[in-house]
């Protein structure tokens, strides 16, 4: 599926868009950078509630889009990190665990 | 006994998120015009920048602690001071045994090592934006085992703050005091965490560049000016102590 797909289906919100156009087959969720270095396979959407500009930095190095769940807002320096490196954020107002299941059942596996 | 005012949490070119303009010699010329008696330099995760910055204060009158300010394996900024240079990188040696990663300075920024004259003597190939695998405890443990103070660097912000971030005060963690970021007042903040009440609340700058030095600092009363002072300060004794400033006067 495309980002842009399930940004339609689930209703996610678009704050940065570059690449909606991608084919994304995984996901992962964590709020420890550190463990999203470690673990998040290249390619996945990550799920997250971390809204610093070493989000942004992090997703560029992984080549991760992210993912802010439960209505959580970017900070205005992570958004501008995100346009630099051309990172696509998306949104929801549901709960980290409930979007995961959102997203399991339209067909998206943990990336490992 | 007179008061001297200390910003303690000031970063150098070597923190991939500081400006490059922060070198040693501005960053002494900015604390002396901000009327600063010390400063620190914590930059994440190192101190290799330090003994420049020491070098570049010779004659101005301005004290300089050498640190870093440590990422735990929680996500948490703990600043660490020391007042030998030994000791600092002893620090140092400890949480580089643990920090994995190389940095990419087209994402995460230059990490830029320096002398006082300001040449640029390389680039540090650690990831310094990474966490160390040392929990917030052993960080703590090991700043005291080497002589040093430790302070939860902007402890109500969410990110990479000890409160804001764990949500708690981990009960057993033996800090020397808790730096407050801007967006929160001293009277907030106690209503907000009573279990710090015992802890005292500190002001610093966090600079990253150079205008930011001084925005923020805490006035400690003291009679002379070295860290066994400064730590006798944050505990009341003999007559010394703090003056955290107002957030109102932050500049910048």
């Amino acid at each position: 599926m495309t980002l842009r797909a399930l940004a339609e289906t689930l209703g996610l919100e678009v704050l940065s868009a570059w690449d909606l156009d991608r084919e994304v087959t995984g996901a992962y969720v964590a709020d420890l950078l550190s463990d999203v270095l470690a673990h998040a396979a290249p390619g996945s959407l990550w799920i997250t509630l971390q809204t610093h500009a070493n989000v942004a930095a992090v997703a560029a190095l992984k080549e991760l889009s992210v993912l802010l769940a439960n209505g959580r807002r970017p900070d205005p320096d992570m958004l501008e990190r995100a346009r630099e490196h051309k990172v696509t954020v998306l949104a929801t107002g549901l709960p980290a665990f409930e979007i995961a299941g959102r997203l399991y059942a339209a067909g998206l596996r943990g990336g490992n | 006994m007179r008061v001297w005012r200390a910003d303690l949490h000031v970063h150098t070119c070597l923190s991939p998120c500081a400006d490059l303009a922060m070198a040693p010699r501005t960053i002494i010329a900015r604390a002396a015009a901000r009327g600063l008696d010390a400063i620190g330099v914590a930059d994440h995760n190192s101190a290799a920048n330090a003994p420049a910055v020491q070098r570049a204060a010779r004659g101005s009158g301005l004290t300089v602690f050498a640190g870093m300010e440590v990422t735990s394996r929680e996500e948490v900024h703990i600043l660490a001071l020391f007042g030998a240079l030994e000791a600092a990188f002893a620090m140092q040696e400890f949480v580089q045994r643990r920090l994995p990663g190389r940095n990419r300075p087209e994402i995460f920024g230059l990490q830029v090592l320096v002398n006082e004259e300001h040449d640029v003597l390389g680039f540090e190939p650690r990831l310094l934006a990474g966490a160390t695998g040392w929990s917030l405890s052993e960080v703590v443990e090991r700043v005291h085992r080497l002589g040093g103070l430790a302070f939860a660097a902007h402890a109500d912000r969410e990110a990479f703050g000890l409160l804001g971030h764990l949500g708690l005060l981990p009960r057993g963690l033996a800090l020397d005091g808790l730096e407050l970021s801007p967006n929160t007042s001293e009277a907030e903040f106690r209503r907000r965490w009573p279990e710090c009440a015992e802890l005292p609340l500190l002001r610093f700058s966090d600079a990253h560049s150079p205008e930011q030095i001084g925005r923020a600092a805490t006035g400690f009363r003291l009679p002379e000016l070295n860290l066994e002072e400064l730590r006798k300060a944050l505990r009341g004794a003999e007559g010394r102590g703090i003056l955290t400033e107002a957030a109102s006067l932050w500049k910048n």
